[in-house]
């Protein structure tokens, strides 16, 4: 098991550091720009969905073929989206954010962002 | 004339259906595998991130499945096919509302998480705060969660019980309950997280498998054929099983219960703690990003299977025959799998409900016990200077009470007709009431205190659990003219003033309310430091907790 002193492996100066650095702005940055407006989305449909169901019962009967109706279909449409969402994040993920986590997890590892800093005060 | 001879059948053998000796055989095997796997699996198990976190060695694959495990309670599998059986279109939402809620674990809360906690939910929620009221807020809404779920497992069980083994009296479904209760506490203290999580691994394949052959052959009665299996389900059920509000369009209040039902489900899985603590048990966030993936993919592909399970079971057996049925709506499947495959179907499907619920409680039961050992004794009462033996120790003890109390919750839930389904829901009504607001304030919101967090996690805690003590669900809902029985916890009283059924409407943007409101009126000032540790670590990973090497 991790001894639980070597989980405080940082200062609190280079983990501020690491905060205000452009990468990690970017970073988070890239983590927000998909999942904020994802998350508005899918929760939006699901909500639609959820007052379609209730309050707009003749639409969400009306059949299209057989005895399928719009409501099953716009309930099989949620697990569709959820499928697609996972799959659109994993490969933003994969793309966008794990590079640059990667890279600072390792120039965090050592210590090159506490030590940036004091150079800078260093010479100021 | 089949429905005529199956009746005979369930009348003949006093409630039971199938041959219990051949339901009680298949469970025993299921039972002694996983035996072995536990003992197997305690070989290495003496940390606290083995006993808690199962060494953070276990594979995204295999997190996936086990998360999937955990997730498909008796609730998915008996209580949406049966809400499906019995009000068509009305049930399904269940599915839905639990598939797209994993969107929120695994857009905002999965990796973060895994990146910047050790074992429970409250190590992130105390990351930035003062450590000792906000852990024990933590541990209180974990504890009052994981019991919420437990109730729903063992009412689960309890009907099962009567339906399948033919134990009818009390004191034999009593005696069930408390070996339900004992093996679960024998994987926990054996086992702990590894052999919790192989037990989930098997039951999540067998459970997966088992809904797989079901859908397979009612779709196979139909022709393959989504709409005549839908026209066989109206025929039997009417057409508003096609069509929403079945169950809930009666009334203006019934579709705010509706509603109210549709948001609890959406935002209670992130808050979950028996779900977040499966993040700890892999080796990277990178695992728990695909453990959360594989467990989307599975849960879906599950639902879908259990949509056709519950109007196959709506076509074949018929909404009557189903809540006419002991054990009520939560017995449509294993109705269903009788009509189909005769005994031997049944016994398989009902030794993988036992299974189910046995495993689940499981889960709960390490999760309870971990939150109370790592958060209540070890940081409050001993202020971090407890030695992890005697931490582990102190949960293996908590496992035991927590069996027993559940043991007893249990017993009492065999009086009770609630479909689990409905039960399990009040569980994710009181996790996003009491725990999201607080996780998502804390990994996103840099000026969130102390006091916020409390104001969030209590008043979210308390407005649900008070609204749910106030409902129909716990007194005076109207009588149900084919029983004769109120649906409500107790009979012949009525104390209830909130008229929805599930609370979330009112208790979920209370207390996102109250998380905000709490840390504006707060003195205290934030911690910039933590915070910037917080989000480095959340969003790269490092100093991460390292996997145990073996």
């Amino acid at each position: 098991m991790t001894p639980p002193t070597d989980r405080k492996l940082l200062t609190p100066e280079e983990y501020r550091q690491a905060q205000d650095s452009p990468e990690f702005t970017e970073l988070r940055r890239r983590f927000r720009r998909f999942a904020v407006p994802m998350t508005v989305a899918f929760l939006a449909w699901y909500l639609l969905y959820v007052l379609l169901s209730t309050y707009a019962h003749d639409l969400m009967a009306t059949e299209v073929f057989g005895n399928v109706n719009v409501g099953l279909l716009l309930g099989l449409g949620q697990f569709v989206t959820t499928f697609l969402i996972t799959t659109l994040y994993v490969r933003h993920a994969g793309r966008s954010t794990d590079p640059i986590a990667d890279e600072m997890r390792d120039r965090l590892e050592a210590h090159e962002f506490g030590t940036a800093h004091r150079e800078e005060q260093t010479r100021g | 004339m089949a429905d005529v001879r199956a009746v005979q059948v369930v009348a003949a053998d006093a409630g039971t259906i199938g041959e219990p000796s051949v339901n009680i055989s298949i469970f025993a095997v299921f039972v002694l595998i996983t035996l072995v796997i536990t003992f197997r699996a305690s070989r290495n198990n003496s940390s606290a991130a083995d006993f808690y976190a199962a060494g953070r060695n276990i594979g995204g694959t295999q997190n996936g499945l086990a998360i999937a495990g955990d997730y498909l309670s008796a609730a998915s599998f008996l209580g949406i096919a049966g809400a499906i059986a019995v009000y068509g279109y009305d049930g399904f939402l269940y599915s839905i509302g639990f598939l797209v809620a994993w969107l929120v674990a695994l857009l905002l809360v999965a990796e973060l998480l895994r990146n910047t906690a050790r074992f429970t939910m409250a190590d992130v929620l105390a990351f930035r705060m003062r450590q000792g009221p906000v852990r024990t807020a933590a541990a209180i809404s974990t504890l009052v969660v994981s019991l919420f779920y437990l109730l729903a497992q063992m009412a689960g069980a309890g009907g099962l019980v009567t339906l399948l083994l033919g134990v009818s009296g009390e004191a034999a479904q009593a005696v069930t309950v408390v070996v339900v209760g004992a093996l679960m506490i024998f994987y926990v203290l054996v086992g702990g997280m590894r052999g919790t999580t192989y037990v989930q691994v098997i039951k999540a394949s067998l459970l997966i498998a088992g809904a797989l052959v079901m859908t397979v052959w009612v779709l196979a009665k139909y022709g393959f054929n989504l709409s005549s299996l839908i026209g066989g389900a109206i025929e039997s059920g009417g057409q508003q099983v096609a069509e929403p509000g079945a169950q809930y369009g009666a009334t203006g209040t019934s579709k705010l219960d509706f509603i109210s039902l549709g948001l609890a489900l959406v935002l209670g899985t992130a808050g979950l703690p028996h779900v977040l603590m499966r993040f700890y048990t892999v080796p990277t966030a990178k695992d728990a990003r695909r453990s959360v993936v594989w467990a989307i993919w599975l849960i879906g592909v599950f639902y879908l299977f259990s949509l056709v399970i519950g109007y196959g079971a709506g076509a074949l057996v018929g909404a009557e025959r189903i809540t006419g049925a002991p054990g009520g709506v939560n017995a449509a499947a294993p109705l269903l799998a009788f009509e189909l495959g005769g005994t031997a179907l049944l016994g398989i499907i009902s030794g993988v409900a036992f299974a189910t619920i046995l495993a689940v409680v499981a889960g709960l039961t390490i999760t309870a016990s971990a939150s109370f050992a790592h958060d209540v004794y070890a940081s409050v009462i001993k202020k971090g200077q407890a030695s992890p033996d005697s931490e582990v120790k102190v949960a293996r003890l908590t496992a035991i009470v927590i069996g027993a109390i559940s043991i007893g919750l249990g017993i009492l839930a065999l009086q009770a007709g609630l479909n689990i389904a409905f039960l399990v829901a009040l569980a994710f009504a009181v996790a996003a009431s009491a725990n999201l607001p607080t996780i998502l304030y804390t990994l996103f919101w840099k000026r969130f205190t102390t006091q916020g967090a409390l104001w969030s996690i209590y008043g979210g805690l308390i407005s649900c659990v008070l609204l749910i003590l106030f409902s129909p669900v716990v007194s005076g809902a109207p009588v149900n003219e084919a029983t004769g029985k109120s649906t409500s916890l107790f009979q012949d009283v009525d104390f209830s003033w909130f008229p929805l059924n599930n609370p979330g409407l009112v208790s979920i943007p209370l207390s996102f309310f109250l998380g905000w409101l709490g840390t504006k009126l707060s003195k205290e000032k934030p911690d910039v430091d933590k915070y910037a540790e917080l989000e480095v670590r959340s969003l790269t990973g490092i100093g991460a907790e390292k996997a145990v090497p073996h």
